[in-house]
């Protein structure tokens, strides 16, 4: 961009912007109305049925939902299990990175590759597969079995729905830190280490603070869909494990509108929360997209 | 060297935890056995009983459909956009990149209750169009993401030399811009493509009782246990799309 803005400011009879074509400006319409139609308007809604009953009261009632003891417990577990996932993810992807980074791979793509391809074995499937693995007769413990050593019990357990959130979100957390790692300059690196930086110091000092949007937007992408899913916990978490998404989901499927709204509306202020929280760490405003 | 060493079996295992799910489905793709739980040896039968099975192969068009024409039509509203976005002043280039942003960082259950809600409210029956107008929402911004960049390499005075020789803005566009920015068209079309192909949550909340596609017709079957054609199909598409990454890799190896 800064590339594309010199020579623009520079030609006083450049009335438009960084393409310099005039009159497109109609070409984004679809776009503003879709996005009008189908974003803004959708959120208005939720918000209305969130805050209304059904005869379209304003009540607090839908909101406070949240507060009844088993919702309340499904929050806790969401939030708790979705933090420990992310911390787990950026604890595994960001050493990968950094080896990938070093790597002699020829071609970026191809890491990328690597770590897209599983999207492309449907979800749900992948994360049924994960029941063969930890089952109690499944693969992990035929083998303990095999070597003697006292079985795992898993399955049906928050550790599983952990292990499938990691397993499920931890390409979005490797590929903005590769992406934000492999643009930095190295010879800032060389500079430091020139300048007497040991390998630790260079590490905290120069390649830290500058992977830092990458680490951000990985957080993002981990935190929020592990906060709000409900397929993961259903599937390796069985039927007494109730997490914040279960709930509103059942809402739903029980035809309970306004209540699974008001629900929503708490599960989004938390996403707000936490990316404010993000976003004051993230000064460069962003950087670290997913490609 | 043992640094060396460890770094190796640091990716070796973490490669293996992505993988090792995908070997599983492909194995049961094989297994004679109905059950998931169960080896019974193997088999290809289920690679032939699939193009029998009119309901998966229903799930499948669907599927199919959706994701081309949502990819399609979100590629062209979103290249549109993003033209015209690179185009603007500051403040109203910032409010329609964070409108943007929505759908990506807000989650798909929301996304998916909210459009839900709208659908309902203005009366609109929840079926095939309606989960299209869902995936295309939330394909646009991907489609911006990925051609927005390119569109900020552009030199602008290609095209102001392709008008300065004649040519009219649509000529140049086609041939001037359209060409340079085609990479990033390109990715985001298939990103949206995967993206809509791979999405459950918001397709299950505005599909309607009416259709399936395949991510929802394999959730109604996870309780009951999961149809062996089901990882049959899956092991297919999964080696068509290796296949072709192997394709389009080796030809940009040989372009370089």
């Amino acid at each position: 961009m800064k590339m594309l803005k010199k020579p623009i400011n520079r030609t006083p009879s450049q009335k438009h912007g960084a393409l310099g074509i005039g009159g497109i400006k109609w070409l984004s319409f679809p776009y503003i109305i879709w996005m009008i139609g189908f974003i803004i308007i959708p959120l208005l809604v939720i918000i209305y049925y969130g805050l209304t009953t059904k005869d379209s009261h304003l009540t607090l009632e839908n909101i406070a939902l949240t507060f009844n003891q088993i919702n309340l417990k499904a929050l806790r577990l969401a939030l708790e299990l979705s933090l420990i996932s992310t911390a787990i993810c950026l604890i595994l992807a960001y050493p990968l990175a950094m080896i990938l980074r070093k790597s002699k791979m020829k071609s970026n793509s191809f890491i990328v590759m690597i770590i897209i391809l599983p999207m492309w074995m449907n979800f749900l499937l992948r994360t049924i597969a994960w029941q063969n693995i930890l089952e109690r007769t499944g693969i992990i413990n035929t083998i303990l079995r095999f070597l003697n050593l006292p079985t795992l019990n898993i399955i049906n357990t928050p550790a599983a729905i952990v292990l499938g959130m990691v397993y499920n979100f931890l390409p979005f957390m490797v590929l903005p830190i590769y992406n934000v790692l492999i643009k930095i300059d190295k010879d800032v690196v060389a500079a430091a280490r020139d300048l007497g930086a040991n390998s630790v110091q260079t590490f905290m000092k120069i390649i830290l603070p500058l992977s830092l949007p990458g680490v951000i937007s990985g957080i993002t992408m981990v935190f929020v869909p592990s906060l709000t899913t409900f397929v993961i916990s259903s599937i390796l978490g069985g039927s007494k494990i109730v997490l914040i998404g279960n709930v509103i989901e059942q809402q739903f499927r029980i035809g309970n509108w306004h209540g699974g709204s008001g629900l929503s509306l708490v599960l989004m202020l938390f996403i707000l929360i936490s990316m404010a929280i993000l976003s004051k760490y993230d000064k460069e405003g962003g950087g670290g997209g997913l490609w | 060297m043992v640094k060396k060493f460890i770094k190796k079996f640091y990716v070796g295992l973490i490669l293996i935890f992505l993988y090792a799910p995908i070997f599983i489905l492909i194995g049961l793709s094989f297994n004679k056995s109905k059950s998931r739980a169960k080896w019974g040896g193997f088999t290809l039968h289920w690679y032939k009983e699939l193009f029998q099975n009119q309901s998966i192969m229903n799930a499948l068009y669907t599927t199919l459909i959706i994701a081309l024409l949502s990819a399609l039509i979100a590629t062209l509203i979103g290249t549109a956009a993003s033209l015209a976005i690179s185009n603007m002043k500051k403040t109203p280039r910032a409010i329609l990149v964070a409108i943007t942003n929505i759908p990506m960082l807000n989650a798909d259950i929301v996304t998916g209750i909210s459009l839900m809600l709208l659908f309902v409210a203005m009366r609109f029956t929840l079926g095939f169009s309606s989960v299209l107008i869902s995936h295309i929402t939330f394909n646009i911004p991907y489609v911006i993401l990925s051609v927005m960049p390119k569109i900020k390499q552009l030199n602008p005075h290609t095209y102001e030399a392709a008008l300065d020789l004649g040519a009219s803005p649509i000529y140049a566009f086609f041939k001037v811009i359209l060409p340079d920015i085609f990479p990033g068209v390109l990715t985001g079309f298939f990103l949206a493509f995967t993206m809509s192909l791979d999405d459950f949550v918001i397709t299950h909340f505005t599909k309607g009782p009416q259709i399936n596609t395949l991510s929802t017709k394999i959730y109604t079957e996870v309780r009951k246990g999961i149809k062996p054609e089901i990882y049959a199909l899956s092991t297919l598409m999964f080696i068509a799309v290796l296949l072709l990454l192997i394709l389009i890799n080796r030809r940009n190896a040989e372009k370089k």
